[in-house]
């Protein structure tokens, strides 16, 4: 790393986060324990193989186009089986190609707080996956975060770059493995979307109870560029606090992003997505839907609009299962110039007695119709993903209900 | 079967129905008429057991046994089903899987649907952007795989278009188990044997009553039955002359 970086961040490192319950870093343990390439997912051990099937990541790679696995702070596995796509370790990336050091700490300032300096200072762990112009992935590559070991301190460095007129699907997983209780994830994530290219960003949260979470995600798009981000966290966590942001650059390009969360007794996240749209004709779309079994729930929203003829709309969707929980809707809009269109719904609430008779007048129990509607409130139905994604995810989040329960 | 006793229901506090009885027997069909307003979806939901109407006085009671007390979740496994007026939105539940979990055999929810016209409606979520026919289909669609022994139908008919009642007559004598039925008295009466099926339907214009034939009309009034027991036909002519409140005239 370059010694400017370094010293930046060597500065922030007690620096306070914006948002969130602070952390004690110190508590974890850094680096850990280094692990061996494997050459082959299907060699890992069984166990570990399950584990990474409940956040969307399939070792037996049906219908993935790469993988990439860090395990604790080792970059594990790294390939692309399609032409035109590169998975790397972003350390690796940094060696073999001078230009990229332009991408990297660009989007996200090391000196953001301290857990992005400290990200900074424990190395390049995580993630280059990029595609060539022109480039459309066949399938999703997936990208694990696997926490192995207890009480660890991972820290991920991730840069996606899809050139133009590409099309790249992700689905990142991200758990610890069974038997570990506590850990801490921080996960700089640098995004770009060129011309007219397109990724779609899936991310499924399956942490465990006493893990805590900062995401650093920016993101940028280019003219007629789409970024598409879907977030799932339905599973126990200590602490997440994420506030991904899209620079949508371009004329006419498009963020949308879509996020499924429950929280449990004991969880706090605060979770939100800002967009802020300066291309001329750049549309937004935040849907957000949040679920509380007792846990504690920030949900975020913001719209900026900087451009001419900007279109943005927020939805924040709140259902409380438990009188314990609390979800904090927080939308936000914000105009800058004239001309443009910014909307938001949020509403929160308990789940409507109307509909839960309705289910009961068909035959179902008041337990059932219950359960009818919580599936139905986190459809991932309403993330358009492709059939195969959406079908993994779908499976990711039945697993994960069920090692909830 | 269904015996309703003094029935006073309270919504919101404020007393809608003020002494309703009402009995239907095994095989009977019945037709309620009544003002906007009237109380008639409130009967029809305190039936059925919804929270928001608050049983005051009376009681009713299901196959002999009382219900006054029972969850909706009961009242439904007993055999009672019901048709919304205006049913709610399920988000991110489709139609097609409502079916599969309420039809009490494992069933081709296509074929189910085909002849409600709804096929193509399996994978929507329930209610969802459905027109105001639709949603009158839907809710026969949904019975017709529920197969109650006691079905409440509030409006049926209402904002359906002449094609699409006939459908809809279809699907209440399919519930009503009278199939067949050709607008012959005969044939109206060898049905009736042998069938146990009753009901109980709102309808503002009877038009349903063109495909449906009913045993005996009611109409609320003032939250009481009022020009209670009559054929349904003679007692929409009545309202059609005298007026809701005139009808006991008539019949006189
Ligand atoms: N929460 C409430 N508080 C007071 N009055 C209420 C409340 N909810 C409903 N009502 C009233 O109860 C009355 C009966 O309503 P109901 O829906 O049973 O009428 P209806 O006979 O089915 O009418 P329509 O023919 O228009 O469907 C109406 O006057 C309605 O405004
Ligand atoms: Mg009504």
């Amino acid at each position: 790393m370059q010694d400017e970086l370094r010293q930046k961040a060597q500065q922030a490192l007690h620096k306070k986060a914006a948002l969130g319950e602070e952390i004690d870093l110190d508590r974890f343990v850094a680096g850990g324990k280094e692990h061996s390439y494997v050459e082959n997912l299907k060699s890992l051990p069984q166990e570990e193989k399950e584990d990474m099937l409940v956040a969307g990541v399939d070792t037996t790679e049906k219908q993935r186009t790469g993988s990439f696995i860090l395990e604790d702070n080792t970059v594990v596995h790294a390939a692309s089986f399609q032409d035109g796509l590169e998975v790397l370790g972003t350390a690796a990336a940094l060696e073999k190609y001078e230009w990229l050091r332009d991408y990297y700490w660009n989007l996200v300032d090391i000196d953001t707080d301290k857990y992005t300096a400290r990200a900074g200072l424990e190395g390049e762990g995580g993630y280059f996956i990029r595609a060539m112009p022109g480039v459309k992935a066949v399938y999703p590559i997936q990208a694990c975060m696997f926490i192995a070991q207890e009480g660890l301190l991972q820290g991920a460095h991730n840069m996606i770059i899809a050139e133009e007129g590409a099309d790249l699907q992700l689905i990142t997983g991200c758990t610890t493995g069974r038997h570990i209780g506590s850990g801490m994830h921080i996960g700089i994530t640098e995004i770009y979307v060129k011309k007219n290219a397109k990724i779609t960003f899936t991310m499924v949260h399956n942490w465990s109870e006493d893990v805590a979470v900062r995401p650093r995600t920016v993101s940028v798009v280019e003219e007629g560029g789409a970024y598409l981000s879907n977030y799932i966290s339905m599973t126990p966590v200590k602490s997440v606090q994420m506030y991904p942001t899209t620079y949508l650059k371009g004329k006419n390009s498009v963020a949308r992003y879509h996020s499924i969360m429950v929280g449990y007794p004991g969880s706090n996240l605060d979770v939100g997505s800002r967009v802020v749209l300066q291309g001329e004709g750049s549309r937004a779309e935040i849907i957000a839907r949040s679920l509380t079994r007792g846990g504690r729930i920030v949900n975020r929203g913001h719209l900026l609009g900087e451009g001419a003829g900007v279109k943005g709309h927020l939805e924040c969707q709140g259902l409380m299962l438990s009188p314990q929980g609390v979800i904090h809707a927080v939308p936000e809009l914000e105009a800058r110039v004239d001309g443009v269109a910014l909307s938001h719904e949020a509403a929160v609430g308990k789940i409507a007695q109307e509909e839960v008779e309705y289910l009961m007048a068909r035959g179902f129990s008041e337990e059932e119709a219950t359960a009818m509607i919580v599936r139905g409130f986190l459809n991932v139905k309403i993330m358009g993903l492709p059939e195969e994604l959406e079908a993994e995810v779908r499976k990711a989040i039945e697993l994960s209900e069920h090692s909830a329960l | 079967m269904l015996k309703v006793e003094d029935l006073h229901v309270a919504v919101g506090g404020k007393p809608i129905l003020k002494g309703i009885n009402l009995h239907i027997k095994p095989g009977e069909t019945h037709v309620l008429f009544g003002p906007n307003g009237s109380g008639k979806s409130t009967l029809l939901g305190a039936i059925m057991g919804f929270e928001r109407y608050q049983v005051t006085e009376g009681r009713i009671l299901f196959k002999g046994e009382e219900i006054t007390g029972r969850s909706v979740a009961e009242r439904a496994k007993l055999g009672i089903g019901i048709a919304f007026q205006r049913p709610p939105v399920l988000r991110g539940v489709a139609l097609g899987d409502l079916l599969k979990a309420v039809a009490p055999a494992p069933s081709d929810v296509g074929e189910m649907a085909d002849p409600m016209h709804l096929a193509s409606f399996l994978e929507r979520d329930v209610n969802s952007g459905f027109s105001g026919g639709e949603v009158k289909r839907s809710e026969m669609l949904q019975l017709l795989a529920q197969s109650p022994n006691f079905v409440l139908l509030d409006e049926p008919e209402s904002g359906v278009d002449l094609e699409n009642i006939a459908l809809i007559g279809q699907a209440v004598n399919h519930l009503l188990q009278k199939d067949g039925f050709n607008g012959e008295e005969r044939c109206r009466r060898e049905m009736k044997e042998g069938r146990s099926k009753a009901g109980l339907i709102i309808t503002h214009t009877g038009y349903i009553l063109d495909y449906v034939p009913a045993d005996l009309g009611h109409v609320l009034y003032d939250g009481r039955l009022s020009c209670t027991g009559f054929n349904p036909r003679e007692l929409l002519g009545c309202i059609h002359k005298y007026g809701y409140a005139g009808c006991t005239r008539c019949l006189a």
